[in-house]
């Protein structure tokens, strides 16, 4: 059974996450709770946002009295570079039926993106829908209980941990081997500069910027290359 | 109620984001090779633009020094990553370096 299989492999490979999502996760729902939402409106956030940076920034908006719609225009904001992974993952959801084309979608993130591609592009046999079903798995239900055991525990995180570190952690642990020649080089370059320099934007608009002027200069590069 | 309001919409429009191009791309028979290309570099800007701003900003301002115990970590961990390719250490390690760090007055 190959659905099984790669069911397994996909849930598997993504335990290596669960270090950086689980607390995470545990940090969303503590300070979801310190903000005054309900244990059940807590979990709810990270069950239906599912994107550990909105919530936080949305929390942190809450907190300070902003006006709804600005809290939930940060929170989408953040979440932009979805879009960029939903361009990228398209073509190998494309073979799913299209109500699980709907379903897939609402777990793409950084780390279910990443770890699947890597896969799809290592190999093409893998039955994607499983493989995906499997990433999702592991790493939703960690975050999901991450926020649980957050909201449980609440105010009784110590600072000293600096939990919150394991999360460019693992960002750069996806980084590392996403820089396979030149142009990945410059794509990357582009994008950790122009974030640093563009921190300052509102709305945490300036890693959108970075992104999209890394993707650019990537492309460029690119071209450049196969011209010459 | 109000928060209830908040979490709904802001979920609303992250899966929107997240399905935008799924079914667009579901209705187009076929990528433009240049689109696809152009999509590969989308890991490298993307989580180089969420990590070295965590690394390379200290409060309010830029601290490229080996005073800044998260940037040394981080290039500690950078190592691990592109020596082993396994995530479970490239966090372990960092975590590690950056105790280890906060220890060193």
């Amino acid at each position: 059974m190959t659905e099984r299989r790669d069911f397994l492999s996909g849930a598997w490979d993504s335990v290596p996450t669960l270090p950086a999502n689980v607390p995470f996760g545990f940090v969303a729902g503590a300070a979801a709770v310190q903000a005054g939402f309900s244990d059940l409106q807590a979990v709810a956030m990270s069950a239906l946002i599912f994107g550990g940076a909105s919530q936080l920034a949305a929390i942190d908006l809450l907190d300070s009295g902003s006006p709804l719609v600005i809290v939930v225009l940060t929170a989408v904001v953040v979440n932009l570079r979805y879009v960029m992974y939903s361009a990228a993952i398209a073509p190998y959801f494309q073979e799913f039926r299209s109500k699980w084309r709907l379903f897939a979608s609402q777990f793409i993130v950084d780390t279910t993106f990443a770890i699947a591609v890597t896969e799809y592009e290592r190999d093409p046999e893998t039955d994607r829908l499983a493989y995906w079903l499997g990433v999702c798995a592991t790493i939703y239900l960690g975050y999901v209980l991450g926020t649980a055991a957050g909201v449980v525990v609440g105010d009784a995180v110590p600072d000293g941990l600096q939990l919150d570190f394991a999360v460019p952690l693992l960002f750069l642990a996806l980084l590392v081997p996403s820089i396979t020649d030149e142009a990945t080089g410059i794509a990357a370059a582009v994008g950790g500069f122009v974030a640093v320099a563009a921190a300052g934007l509102p709305m945490n608009v300036g890693i959108v910027v970075a992104a999209l002027l890394g993707i650019t200069a990537g492309a460029l590069a690119d071209v450049a290359e196969v011209g010459a | 109620m109000r928060l209830w309001l908040v979490v709904l919409a802001a979920a609303a429009g992250t899966y929107a984001l997240r399905v935008s191009f799924v079914t667009l791309f579901g209705r187009v028979d076929d990528v433009p090779s240049r689109v696809k290309r152009a999509l590969a570099f989308v890991p490298p800007a993307v989580l180089a633009a969420l990590v070295l701003p965590e690394l390379v900003l200290y409060g309010d301002g830029l601290s490229v020094s080996l005073s800044n115990d998260r940037l040394v970590a981080g290039l500690v961990a950078a190592g691990v990553a592109w020596k082993t390719e396994d995530m479970l250490a490239t966090v372990v390690v960092g975590m590690g370096a950056l105790y280890v760090l906060s220890l060193v007055p």
